[in-house]
C-alpha cells in the first residue's frame, strides 16, 4: 500500500479483475495464486484461455508456476535485482514507451542510470534465473500490448517490501503498463478486508480515504470539524513500531480487535513476552486465541462475514457489502456496537450507530468515497474506488490520468520512477545455517488457522518442515522422519516432507498451525521501515537429524 | 470511466421465432432468441456460466431447412433463421429425452421446473417397466468399454441406481442421480477449475462420471473447490451437511433463509450466498451471475465456515 501511495497518490490495485482476463502477458511475482486467491486465478486462467502467456517468478515451483509459460525460479530476496535487469534490458533495447516515460513520468534519468550496472550478466549471478530467460521476460513485458504485474506476501514480506513494490512499478512505468485498460499493478490483498482497512485510515499515517494526517491539512481540518476535536499531526506507529515501542516501555496499553500476535508474529519467543508485559491488553476477537488467552478483557464479537453488517474492499478496490446471516453465540456483539458502548463510557453518546451511519459518514469525510452510496453499493453490486463526480459509477482502472499529456490540470502529479538499490535478506545463510527458509501459504488453511482448523479438509497433512529431494538425501532424512529445524533465533521439531516444487537449499514452512509447530519461532523481526511488514519469506536455518544414525 | 469495449459492437440479426419476429445480437443462441421472447425452454445440460456440450437434448428446437432438431443452447442464431419450438415434432423428441432420463435416473431431486416440465410434456418414465435393481457398489465404474452387454431382464427399466459415495467430509457423489450432463466435468475443467479430476469413462448406457481409474477422492486430483456441486442440476452432488440431513429428515429448505455476504478468507471478494437454517449454515454457493466468482468458489470459500458456528457447538 505504501508502494503504490508513494508513486500515484492512492494505494490500491490499478486495474480489474475482468482487465486481467482480456490481458495479453499476466506475471505473477511472488504471488501463488493459484493456491492463495484461487477465484483470481479463475480469471488468470481465462486469460489464458484466450490465449495470454503467464510468467511467475517465485523461488518454489509453486501450482502457480506449473500453469506458467515460464517460471523464474529466483533466489529468495532478489526481487530488486531481477527488476533492474529486466529494466535494464528493456532500455537497452530502447523498448521503453518514449511517450509514456517523457510525459508522464519523472526522474528517468537517474533511474536508468542505477540500472546500468545490472547486465543480463550480473542479474543471473544475482538471482539465480539465467539470463536468456530475463532477456525473454523483459522483451515479452515490454512488447505486450496489455500486461499486469500482480503480487503477494512473496514481494512484501521482505525488509525490504517498499522497495519490492517501487521496483516492479518501477517497470510499469518504463513500459506504460499502467493507467489504461487492460495493463496495471496490481497486489492481491491476502485477507478479505486488508484493502478495506487502508481506505478506512487503519494504517499509521493516513486518515480514512489515504489522507496524509500530517500534510493534508484541509481534510484535517474537515475530521476536525465533524468531529469537533483536534488531529493531531502526527503519525503513528504500525504494528513493528509497536513492539519496538513496548520493548522501550512507551506503549503500556493495547487494544487488539481480530488479530493474533502471539501466533502471527515473527519472532514469536521475542513477541510473546512484550505482549505478556503490557499494562493492559484488551483482546476483541470470535474466539480465544492466544492472544485472548493472555488479555486483561476479552470483549466477544461477531464474526465480520456472517454475523454483522457492513463492508469490506477486494483486491481490486472493490467496496462490498457484508451481511448479517446468523445470530452471534452468547454475549458476542457486533464490532460497531462494542465500540460505540466504549465511546459512551468514554463519554461520547453516538447512540445506535448502524454499519449504513458509519458508512455515510466516511463519505462525507473522504473525497474517494463521495459519490458511494450506500444504496449503489448494493445496486451494483460493489463500487470500485474512486467513486466521486469525475467516476460517478466507480473506476474500473486507476490512474488514467497519467496519459492525459497535453491536459496538465487533468494529468496533476506525474509517476515518479524510485532508484531501489538490491539488499538481500538480513538473516544471512552462513555454514552454520545454510538453508533458506521460505513460508507461505496452503490452499485448504488460512493464517494462523483459527478459522480454517474448523472444518475437516480432505487435503490437509501435518505442519512439516518442506525440502528438495536433493537436500532429503544430503541430511540422510527421509519422508515424514521429525528433524530439529534452528535458526539464529530459535528452533522447532517438524517431519520432513520433500517437495518437488523445491530446489536444494531452499525449505518452505506454513504459520497455519502454530499448536503444532511454532514456525514463527524460527522467522526473524526485522523488517521493512517504511511498512513495518516482517521479513516472513526469508530466514536462514540448519535441519539437523533428531537421532543419528536414526532413520 | 467504466467499462471500456474491447470488442466492437455486435451486429443485430432479425430471426423468426414460432411466427414472431425477434431481434437479436450476432453471436446469441436460439436460447438466449427464445428466453428474450419469453418462450421457455426445458433445459438440463445447460448452464449460464458453462460453454454448452449439447449433452442432454431436452431444449431441442426445429430450424427451418434443418434436417435434424438443433439443441437451442448452443446454435447461434443466423439472420432471416426460422425456428419452431412448438410442433409435435419438437414436444415428441423433449418427452422422449425426458423419459429416457427420468426413468434410468432418480431426478426427484431436480429443479422445480424439471418436475413441471415431466408433468406439462406427458412424461411417463414408467411406461418402460419397472425399474432394475441397484446395483451393488464399484460395479459401474469396473465396466470396461466393448461390446454392450445384454439386459439382464428386457422386460424392466435399466437404470443407473448405486449406493452414494461417501468418501470425505465436504461432499458426497449420489451417481444414482446422475444425468451425465457433463457439468460437474465442465466446471472441473477449462470452464473453470482447471484441476481435470474428473471425465466421462466407459460408453454408452456404461458411462460414467468418474474419477481416474475411479480411485477415491483423496486420491485423485480434486481439490474439493465444489465447483461440480454448484452447477450439478440433479442434487448428484451435494454437500456431505445437505445429505446428511436429508437422510437425517431435517433438510427443510422452506425454513432456509439465503444472505449474500463476502468470504471471510483472502483479499479476491467472492459473494458467497449462505444458506441458513435454524440458524446454522447448512451450504453455501454463489451467484452464477457475479463477474468476481461466476458461480464458482474454492474450498475455504464453500467449506470454510464451519469456525463460526463451532462456537456455539463448544459452548454446550
Amino acid at each position: 500500500m505504501v508502494g503504490l501511495a508513494t508513486v500515484f497518490g492512492a494505494g490500491g490495485g490499478t486495474s480489474s479483475y475482468e482487465e486481467v482476463e482480456n490481458s495479453d502477458l499476466i506475471v505473477l511475482w511472488g504471488s501463488n495464486a493459484r493456491a492463495a486467491h484461487p477465484i483470481f486465478f479463475h480469471h488468470v486462467l481465462r486469460a489464458l484461455e484466450r490465449g495470454a502467456k503467464l510468467i511467475v517468478v517465485d523461488p518454489r515451483r509453486t501450482e502457480s508456476a506449473a500453469f506458467g509459460d515460464l517460471w523464474l525460479g529466483i533466489d529468495v530476496g532478489t526481487d530488486i535485482a531481477l527488476s533492474n535487469t529486466i529494466a535494464r534490458e528493456i532500455i537497452a533495447s530502447d523498448l521503453q514507451d518514449q511517450a509514456f516515460v517523457a510525459n508522464a513520468t519523472e526522474n528517468f534519468e537517474e533511474y536508468a542510470e542505477s540500472v546500468a550496472e545490472w547486465t543480463l550478466e550480473r542479474g543471473e549471478e544475482v538471482t539465480g534465473v539465467p539470463a536468456d530467460v530475463i532477456r525473454e521476460v523483459a522483451h515479452t513485458y515490454a512488447q505486450a500490448d496489455r500486461a499486469q504485474i500482480c503480487w503477494t506476501l512473496g514481494i512484501t514480506e521482505h525488509h525490504t517490501a517498499v522497495d519490492n513494490v517501487l521496483a516492479l512499478i518501477n517497470l510499469g512505468l518504463l513500459t506504460g503498463h499502467v493507467g489504461k485498460y487492460g495493463s496495471g499493478l496490481n497486489p492481491l490483498r491476502g485477507q478479505n478486508n486488508v484493502q478495506g482497512g487502508g481506505d478506512m485510515g487503519a494504517i499509521p499515517n493516513k486518515l480514512p480515504g489515504f489522507q496524509d494526517i500530517v500534510e493534508d491539512h484541509e481534510a484535517r481540518a474537515r475530521f476536525e470539524q465533524a468531529w469537533g476535536r483536534p488531529i493531531i499531526p502526527q503519525y503513528g506507529w504500525h504494528l513493528t513500531d509497536m513492539f519496538h515501542a513496548m520493548e522501550r516501555g512507551e506503549l503500556t496499553a493495547i487494544y487488539c480487535i481480530g488479530e493474533n500476535p502471539v501466533s502471527s508474529e515473527a519472532d514469536a519467543t521475542h513477541a510473546t513476552p512484550l505482549l505478556e508485559n503490557l499494562d493492559t491488553l484488551i483482546v476483541q476477537d470470535i474466539v480465544m486465541t492466544k492472544t485472548a488467552e493472555m488479555a486483561d478483557v476479552i470483549l466477544p464479537a461477531s464474526n465480520a462475514a456472517f454475523e454483522s453488517e457492513g463492508t469490506v474492499t477486494n483486491s481490486e478496490r472493490r467496496v462490498q457489502r457484508v451481511r448479517k446471516a446468523l445470530e452471534p453465540p452468547g454475549q458476542a456483539k457486533d464490532d460497531i456496537w462494542i465500540i460505540a458502548q466504549l465511546a459512551r463510557r468514554l463519554g461520547h453518546d453516538w447512540g445506535e450507530l448502524s454499519a449504513s451511519d458509519a458508512w455515510e459518514e466516511l463519505r462525507s469525510l473522504s473525497p474517494m468515497h463521495a459519490n458511494m452510496s450506500w444504496a449503489l453499493i448494493k445496486e451494483q453490486g460493489g463500487v470500485q474506488w474512486p467513486c466521486n463526480d469525475e467516476f460517478p459509477n466507480g473506476a474500473q482502472f486507476l490512474h488514467s490520468r497519467l496519459w492525459a499529456f497535453d491536459d496538465p490540470a487533468r494529468q496533476g502529479r506525474k509517476a515518479p520512477f524510485s532508484v531501489v538499490v538490491d539488499d538481500p535478506p538480513v538473516d544471512l545463510l552462513s555454514e552454520e545455517y545454510p538453508i533458506r527458509l521460505t513460508t507461505g501459504r496452503r490452499l485448504d488453511s488460512f493464517n494462523t488457522g483459527v478459522q480454517t482448523a474448523g472444518y475437516t479438509s480432505p487435503l490437509r497433512r501435518p505442519e512439516s518442515v518442506e525440502v528438495s529431494a536433493a537436500d532429503a538425501e544430503a541430511l540422510g532424512v527421509a519422508e515424514g522422519e521429525r528433524v530439529r529445524v534452528s535458526s539464529r533465533r530459535g528452533e522447532v521439531e517438524a517431519p520432513v516432507h520433500i517437495s518437488s516444487a523445491l530446489r536444494r537449499g531452499l525449505a518452505f514452512m506454513t504459520l497455519h498451525f502454530p499448536d503444532e509447530v511454532e514456525t514463527n519461532r524460527l522467522t526473524i523481526e526485522a523488517a521493512d521501515p517504511k511498512s513495518g511488514t516482517a521479513e516472513f519469506k526469508a530466514t536462514a536455518i540448519r535441519i539437523d537429524k533428531l537421532r543419528a544414525g536414526v532413520a | 470511466m467504466s467499462a471500456v469495449p474491447v470488442a466492437p459492437p455486435r451486429r443485430l440479426l432479425d430471426v423468426e421465432v414460432d411466427g414472431r419476429p425477434v431481434r437479436v445480437s450476432e453471436g446469441s443462441t436460439i436460447l438466449d432468441a427464445c428466453r428474450a421472447e419469453g418462450i421457455e425452454t426445458p433445459t438440463m445440460c445447460y448452464a449460464d456460466n458453462l460453454t454448452p456440450v449439447n449433452a442432454c437434448r431436452v431444449c431441442v428446437v426445429e430450424v427451418e431447412g434443418a434436417r435434424t432438431l438443433v439443441p437451442a443452447c448452443s446454435r447461434p442464431v443466423e439472420a432471416g433463421m426460422k425456428v419452431k419450438t412448438d410442433t409435435e415434432r419438437v414436444r415428441r423428441s423433449r418427452k422422449l429425452v425426458m423419459e429416457f432420463l427420468a426413468s434410468s435416473v432418480d431426478t426427484s431431486l431436480a429443479a422445480a421446473d424439471w418436475q413441471r416440465w415431466l408433468e406439462e410434456y406427458g412424461a411417463e418414465p414408467a411406461r418402460f417397466g419397472a425399474s432394475t435393481e441397484p446395483l451393488e457398489a464399484g460395479k459401474r465404474d469396473r465396466r470396461v468399454p466393448g461390446h454392450h452387454h445384454e439386459p439382464e431382464d428386457p422386460t424392466r427399466a435399466e437404470t443407473v441406481a448405486q449406493p452414494v459415495k461417501v468418501d470425505n467430509e465436504l461432499y458426497v457423489r449420489d451417481y444414482g442421480r446422475c444425468v451425465l450432463c457433463y457439468k460437474c466435468v465442465e466446471a472441473c475443467g477449462t470452464d473453470a477449475q482447471h484441476t481435470f479430476a474428473i471425465a466421462v469413462a466407459g460408453r454408452g448406457f456404461d458411462a460414467r462420471i468418474s474419477t481416474e481409474y475411479a480411485v477415491p477422492l483423496d486420491a485423485s486430483a480434486c481439490v474439493y473447490c465444489g465447483n461440480c456441486i454448484g452447477v450439478c442440476p440433479t442434487g448428484a452432488l451435494m454437500f456431505k451437511s445437505e445429505h446428511d440431513m436429508r437422510a437425517a429428515g431435517t433438510w427443510d429448505e422452506e425454513r432456509q433463509a439465503v444472505t449474500n455476504t463476502i468470504c471471510p478468507y483472502c483479499g479476491v471478494g467472492c459473494e458467497l450466498e449462505v444458506h441458513v437454517q435454524d440458524n446454522a449454515i447448512v451450504k453455501v454457493t454463489s451467484p452464477m451471475d457475479q463477474d468476481i466468482t461466476n458461480g464458482h468458489l474454492c474450498i475455504k470459500g464453500r467449506f470454510g465456515f464451519q469456525y463460526v458456528q463451532r462456537r456455539k457447538k463448544d459452548r454446550t
